[in-house]
């Protein structure tokens, strides 16, 4: 699967020890202890950053566990001392792409985003093919929202749900929205995980360019992968507030100028509610718990308005997982991992997930992110859990959030 | 003056008073003590807090040039005009030498009781309406107490005092058909009439012993403190630990008593992101002496401490954690990332750095050493005062070598944490300081003016 080649990777280790600012390092161990996949894989970040100090070369190319990273960024969160291990694996990977060491899948996709402006490879003309026919406002013709739906939502049958939903609701909720059709491309967040700098900033560029000239004041994700990188290494936001405890500055945030606020769809939907711009009335008798995505959760501290959400909808019982919020577990398909096995195909931590979300006594497993929705399915899947004959009667069942949202509306 | 009276203006408050000086200690808590009087045993020699600490709460309370003005509140101080100069600089101008003194408006707030005829017998807590319904700040929570209380048995002065935040008639104006606390005090000095009394002084220097507060663990959430009861601060810990606490010092978590106990240090010192970048140089000690005291009282336990370095600076130090190390206390390097739920057992997951690979350690209690911050109307005590905070949030001194006792206005001196993080020894050794740069103060000005 992996096309090594022979040569050795060797980097000159300084450069990015100082770039990376790695010397604050007092190699405390919380990365690696809180890192999901270190269980599971070879991979120490803390270890990784010790070589960095300590050797004048490191052979990257002997480092094959730098891409099971799914860039959860657990650790650059739980840092005590501000030095950002993940921001460590993406340079590594970069010096990876350079040299032509990746793993080929994820090169499939890296040239799929290249030439056709999504992973997948499919062609650029069928972006829109999730709409299934409906009129959506094209928003080169000017809105106050601007829908992003990007590659997964656009392209996967089983998500393509989500933004149909979404449009159900804008409307319903009398929203001037629009999308860009098939001149949407990749807003590029994995792709600057998986250490591509070049195409990234290509498509930061073009993107930027063409967001920015739709005049709409409010950029909604569907995933929270773009609304990262939308919000904190596009230059679209209006100038932050000060940072609260516990958040931290990024270091790629280059200020604001467009001023166009960017949300997660679970935030408008929250405020739609909140406002009463919309109404849930059919009642949806169900018991469900909330996965916290690393992008929106960890990352980004939405935590309640996904969850202000769920209460909204009529009838619908929300109970906790043991491990929610700040302390949610990855479902590993972050940082490129939608693309690539990484060392460890036996244990997914997805799988683990899934059965926690069981464990609540919980019928649905509620999701906000198109690659939790994949992921922990397909660990539901596998492990029958979806199978009344295997789980002695209960089932479990990954929805997205919009879609209970479209059975209440 | 001594505003605090914790054991850094308890000392200070008996040096300056037994140099003949009358002294006014100003606590704002019903009794004298402060963090000293919550702790079990002290490190490195395991000697008990209250033991050799309540005898120095006595003699406050009956030294004949000591003013105990317990449950008050420094409210206004005017700095003497002309300025105080040079009030600690040898060599320079006395202070206060042409007679300045500062002015000092203290408000008295009413215990609701009768002092002079309180004695303390307890018969109105265990006739309360609240009785065991209002939490002890005192113990931190792990126990109840009545609407009328004193904080712990040993309190200094030993009188009553009505909680108006949870007093039902002073919270809802009426207490059933008659007030139960009024009716069984024997000496008659329950008096819901007394009203709050703003008391005037003119003093010649100003200590300032005000203490230090404890981190909120539930800034670190990945610890899940205020989610598992099983989850625990070293403070929590101090009074569950204590022969004199709630559970008369058995160690008991959840109904039982625990089989892992897992120690968690530097919770949220050393790290920016909680405001606290320092180190708070007491952790590293009473973790140590925490699982002393567990493996004296639960012999069988596995007993493991999470460390990223370990600090035993003073005296006595080093060799207590060597002692402690022999009494079967597993040291693992590495700051825990996570707690979480596993059956009935806690998981901390954290990478042990010497194994260079991710554990995960099972638990029944975790105790989390949280960072010690500075007391959170640290703006409104400098600005009564005039004082400055350094980076870090604490009292300036105004020299970090040379002058660490004296703050930055002349006659006012700084003991204790209200400078910085410090165990025992070093905050009493701080108080003698600040209570000699008093003293300085006063024989220069000549006798006659109240401390």
């Amino acid at each position: 699967m992996v096309l090594w080649r022979e040569t050795k990777m060797a980097l000159k280790t300084e450069p990015m020890v100082e770039q990376l600012e790695l010397m604050g390092c007092i190699q405390c161990g919380k990365c690696t202890g809180g890192c999901p996949v270190a269980r599971k894989t070879t991979l120490n970040i803390r270890s990784l950053i010790y070589n960095m100090l300590v050797e004048p070369e490191l052979d990257v190319s002997a480092h094959p566990e730098l891409w099971d990273c799914t860039c959860c960024f657990t650790c650059v969160e739980r840092c005590p001392k501000d030095v950002r291990p993940a921001e460590l694996i993406i340079g590594l990977r970069g010096q990876l792409v350079e040299s032509g060491h990746i793993p080929d899948t994820i090169g499939t996709a890296l040239t799929g985003i290249f030439r056709q402006g999504n992973p997948t490879g499919i062609a650029r003309e069928d972006r829109s093919a999730w709409a299934n026919g409906t009129e959506i406002k094209a928003a080169q013709g000017g809105c106050e929202v601007l829908l992003h739906v990007c590659c997964t939502a656009a392209y996967d049958p089983r998500v393509q749900v989500v933004p149909r939903a979404l449009v159900k609701a804008f409307t319903a909720a009398g929203l001037d929205f629009g999308t860009l059709g098939t001149d949407e491309s990749c807003c590029g967040n994995e792709v600057r995980r998986m250490g591509e700098v070049g195409l990234f900033e290509m498509l930061v560029e073009e993107n930027g360019e063409l967001i920015r000239s739709v005049g709409a004041s409010r950029l909604v994700t569907v995933s929270p992968h773009c609304f990262n990188t939308f919000k904190n290494e596009y230059s679209l936001t209006p100038p932050s507030p000060p940072l609260q405890g516990g958040e931290r500055p990024s270091p790629s945030l280059q200020g604001g100028k467009g001023g166009m606020e960017v949300l997660h769809y679970t935030q408008l939907m929250a405020e739609l509610l909140e406002q009463g711009r919309l109404k849930l009335s059919n009642e949806v008798k169900k018991t469900v718990t909330y996965h916290d995505p690393c992008f929106l959760g960890k990352q980004n501290h939405v935590f309640d308005e996904p969850r202000a959400v769920l209460k909204a909808i009529p009838g619908l019982k929300l109970v906790e997982m043991d491990r929610s919020r700040e302390r949610s577990l990855c479902c590993e398909g972050g940082g490129g991992r939608m693309w690539a096995e990484g060392t460890n195909l036996e244990e997914r931590l997805a799988f683990q997930r899934v059965r926690e979300a069981a464990e609540t006594g919980a019928e649905v497993l509620a999701v906000a992110c198109p690659f939790c929705l994949l992921t922990l399915e397909d660990a539901v899947k596998v492990q029958g859990l979806d199978d009344a004959d295997r789980t002695g009667g209960r089932t479990l069942r990954v929805m997205d959030i919009m879609e209970l949202v479209s059975l209440a509306l | 003056m001594i505003i605090g009276g914790g054991i850094a203006g308890i000392q200070a408050a008996l040096d300056i008073a037994d140099a003949g000086f009358p002294v006014y200690l100003v606590e704002r808590e019903p009794s004298v003590g402060g963090r000293m009087a919550q702790l079990d045993k002290t490190f490195p020699t395991l000697d008990c807090s209250s033991c050799i600490l309540t005898p120095k709460m006595v003699d406050v309370g009956r030294h004949p040039n000591i003013e105990l003005m317990t449950y008050s509140e420094v409210v206004s101080v005017t700095l003497p005009t002309p300025p105080l100069q040079g009030g600690g600089e040898r060599g320079s101008p006395p202070p206060g030498g042409e007679g300045g003194s500062f002015r000092v408006s203290v408000r008295r707030k009413p215990r609701y009781v009768d002092v002079n005829k309180c004695t303390g017998c307890g018969s109105c807590a265990a006739a309360c309406r609240m009785k065991g319904r209002i939490v002890s700040q005192f113990d931190e929570g792990i126990a109840k107490r009545s609407a009328i209380y004193v904080p712990f048995p040993q309190a200094v002065p030993l009188k009553y005092t009505v909680d108006p935040g949870v007093c039902l008639y002073l919270t809802r104006g009426t207490c059933g058909k008659t007030f139960l606390c009024k009716d069984a005090c024997p000496a008659g000095a329950i008096d819901f009439e007394q009203k709050e009394e703003i008391v005037d002084l003119e003093v010649g220097t100003i200590v300032v012993a005000t203490g230090f507060d404890l981190l909120d663990a539930r800034l670190k959430p990945e610890f899940g403190y205020g989610v598992y009861p099983q989850v625990m601060t070293g403070i929590e810990f101090e009074r569950l630990s204590s022969a004199s606490g709630p559970t008369m010092g058995k160690i008991i978590v959840n109904g039982k008593e625990p089989q892992d106990v897992v120690f968690i240090k530097c919770v949220g010192s050393r790290d920016p992101h909680t405001g606290v970048p320092y180190c708070s140089r007491v952790c590293c000690m009473y973790t140590a002496k925490h699982a002393h005291l567990v493996r004296d009282k639960l012999p069988d336990a596995r007993i493991t401490i999470f460390y990223m370095d370990v600090r035993a600076f003073g005296k006595g130090y080093e060799e207590f954690y060597d002692r402690v190390k022999h009494e079967r206390v597993l040291y693992r390097r590495g700051e825990p990332a996570e707690v979480y739920r596993r059956g009935d057992k806690l998981v901390v997951l954290a990478e042990d750095t010497m194994l260079g690979k991710p554990v995960e350690v099972e638990a029944d209690l975790v105790v989390l050493a949280t960072a010690i911050t500075p007391r959170t109307d640290m703006p409104q005590v400098s600005a009564l005062l005039g004082l400055q905070c350094s980076p870090d949030g604490f009292f300036q001194e105004a020299h970090p070598k040379l002058r660490p006792v004296d703050s930055l206005v002349d006659g006012i001196f700084l003991a204790g944490c209200c400078q910085g993080p410090k165990d025992i020894p070093d905050t009493v050794a701080q108080s003698k300081a600040a209570a000699s740069s008093a003293l300085r103060v006063l024989v220069q000005r000549g006798k006659g003016v109240s401390a």
